[in-house]
């Protein structure tokens, strides 16, 4: 046999091989990798709730399979690629540093789809997902307007990037809108999780006279610091119920279930397609956790129609007139911002005291 | 604008934790043992501690157990690199390794529960800061002024001098590292039972390190490892304090500075040793190598 034929009859036996595979009776395969260990009550906990939604509303149909605690890097590729191996027909990588590991990947497994979260690059069979975190940070943030007694909000914050500036803003925007005297106090921690930071971070604050703190950090930590104090504070990422009614009055965290069972439908009708899905309360992708019995009714009410508001997409929370913090102006009365803007974020608006680290 | 003493307050707590680990570090590393573990001692005594405040409601108790983990953890250290003579970097660094996986495994249980709250202590400062305070200038009495302290530093500089005395080496340094896990133990626990309330995977987030670069610092001294957790812990909160005050402040120059002066430290002491044959404040003798009586 010539190996012109070789070749041809070795790929033409492999396409037979393949086509059974994809045969009808077999469960859609479903892969995870995961940055931190399920159990981290935070981000990667958050995602793994969403394959569980996933199993729980497909049952049989699917079968999905993780890799928890995979670091970013050459180690992402080679899970990715076990998973491809493994016969998945769907990964989704959830950290940001896995963007080059899933494209690298994916150009080798064409017929294997890919979801890469908060990643901004796309392929054939790569598509994107995030969630709309601000739209969260305008109800928490008119909680935190009306729930200060010293006019004083603080935020700890991670890095200085644009879903973090973006958190900052709406936040400040909408506890300014219900408190006008509000003063917003920032902190960057440079870390997503760092519980001993993050308490100095609290307790920086609370020595300035903030008595209301949004945290984008992961851990619980601030909340462990503002109860001592008898302060108020939100969950972030998750939950953290354990610290209602009081220091958590209500969280901000990510639904990422409701995007994956979409997701996972449409593979399943074949309809999917490589889209940059940047979902918020609307799409159940970022969830407002219960408001408890220390905010007063009025204002719960309050910031429960704004998140109705915003869900219905009647409202916009960086809706004009907005000026930048130097003073030069952004969005004109009634207009809103693009999401081309918004996810490059790099200035606070007017009335925030506070630096951007360059 | 920014009031000292609510500045100096916020140190004392945040230094706490890796100022317990430091001083337990410098003990061993006095008696000629470089315990990389740190970190992983930390976490063991991190978890034990808030598991056992947890469950009796009793913070105390979780600080007690918290000790008593870590020194029971540091023994496989001792083990591996007393009796059976292996590498000590490595075996330290399998120490924390190992540390932080076992914790992780054996912390599912406690997941989202909550510590009971902390009694405060005098001047509205927590008792084991205080407990903190109070063995620095008790472990620069012990290493300098008591009889144990000498022979643990003879075993520190010279084993074989301390062996020809009659001293036993391999158990004065198995002493010393289960003190110094017990003090990484309650330097852990801090973290859990008394700053965050909960317990989380990975919860120390190198503090362990930074312990390791205090004693460096410190030149061996417990004043120094005093001066070296406040420096860093008064970096930290300094900075962030400054920024909740809104100041501009470089934030990554300052988070580095710490880091920079052990540099220095180390610059000096080598210098030091180069130009004086009798300086002080150099690193023990036989710190990292190990003893053998047959050798």
């Amino acid at each position: 046999m010539q190996r012109r034929t070789l070749l041809a009859s070795a790929s033409a036996l492999m396409m037979a091989l393949a086509v059974p595979a994809m045969a009808q009776d077999e469960p859609l395969k479903v892969g995870f990798i995961y940055v931190g260990p399920v159990s981290d009550g935070g981000w990667t906990y958050q995602h793994d709730l969403g394959r569980q939604a996933v199993e729980e509303e497909f049952g049989d149909r699917v079968e999905t399979t993780y890799l928890e605690s995979v670091p970013e890097g050459v180690d992402a590729e080679r899970a990715l690629t076990q998973l491809a191996l493994a016969g998945n027909d769907v990964i989704y990588a959830t950290s940001f540093g896995y963007m080059d590991a899933v494209m690298n990947v994916a150009a080798k497994f064409p017929d294997i789809r890919f979801e890469h979260n908060t990643g901004y690059k796309r392929a054939e069979n790569v598509g994107t997902y995030d969630g709309r975190f601000y739209e969260g940070r305008a109800v928490t943030g008119t909680i935190a307007g009306r729930m200060t007694e010293t006019n004083k909000i603080g935020y700890i914050a991670t890095f200085p990037i644009p879903e973090v500036i973006q958190g900052i803003n709406s936040a400040y925007i909408h506890a300014k809108k219900v408190n006008p005297d509000v003063e917003m106090r920032v902190v960057w921690a440079y870390s997503w999780f760092d519980p001993a930071k993050e308490a100095d971070a609290a307790n920086a604050l609370m020595a300035e006279g903030v008595d209301v703190i949004l945290q984008h950090t992961n851990s619980t930590a601030p909340l462990a610091q503002l109860q001592q104090a008898g302060k108020y504070g939100f969950g972030q990422a998750s939950d953290m119920s354990s610290f209602a009614p009081a220091p958590r009055i209500s969280s901000v965290y990510n639904n990422w279930g409701a995007h994956y069972v979409k997701s996972v439908g449409r593979i399943l009708d074949g309809t999917w397609e490589p889209e940059a899905i940047w979902g918020g309360i609307g799409d159940g992708i970022v969830a407002i956790g219960e408001i408890t019995e220390a905010v007063p009714a009025d204002v719960k009410a309050e910031a429960e129609a704004l998140r109705a508001s915003i869900a219905a997409g009647e409202y916009h929370p960086f809706t004009g007139p907005l000026n930048k913090a130097d003073g030069t102006g952004w969005l004109a009365e009634g207009e809103t911002a693009s999401d081309e803007e918004l996810q490059s974020m790099n200035f606070f608006v007017e009335g925030i005291d506070a630096q951007i680290p360059q | 604008m920014i009031d000292p003493i609510s500045v100096f307050l916020l140190l004392l707590s945040a230094s706490t934790p890796i100022l317990f680990a430091a001083l337990g570090e410098l003990v061993v590393e006095r008696a000629g043992v470089l315990n990389l573990g740190v970190e992983g001692m930390m976490i063991a005594g991190a978890l034990a501690g808030f598991a056992a405040a947890y469950a009796s409601g009793n913070p105390f108790l979780g600080f007690l157990v918290a000790a008593l983990a870590g020194a029971t953890i540091s023994m496989l250290f001792a083990l591996l690199t007393q009796v059976f003579l292996a590498n000590q970097v490595a075996s330290g660094l399998a120490l924390t390794l190992f540390g932080l996986g076992l914790a992780a495994m054996f912390g599912k249980p406690f997941e989202g529960v909550r510590a009971p709250p902390m009694p405060m202590g005098p001047l509205r400062i927590n008792w084991i800061v205080w407990l903190g305070l109070a063995m620095v200038p008790a472990i620069w009495w012990f290493l300098n002024r008591s009889r144990a302290g000498l022979i643990l530093r003879g075993v520190g500089e010279n084993h074989d001098a301390a062996h020809a005395l009659g001293y036993g080496v391999r158990a004065t340094r198995a002493a010393a590292v289960a003190f110094g896990g017990a003090m990484a133990g309650i330097g852990g626990a801090f973290i859990s039972i008394a700053t965050v309330l909960q317990w989380t995977e990975g919860m120390t987030a190198g503090a362990g390190w930074i312990a390791l670069a205090i004693v460096v610092f410190s030149r061996w001294t417990a004043p120094g490892v005093l001066a070296g957790a406040w420096l860093f812990g008064g970096v930290t909160v300094l900075q962030l304090r400054l920024q909740a005050a809104g100041v501009d402040v470089p934030v990554q120059l300052l988070s580095m500075a710490p880091y920079l002066a052990t540099i220095l430290v180390l610059v000096l002491i080598s210098a030091r040793q180069k130009f004086s044959r009798h300086a002080g404040g150099a690193a023990p003798g036989s710190l990292g190598i190990n003893f053998h009586a047959l050798r």
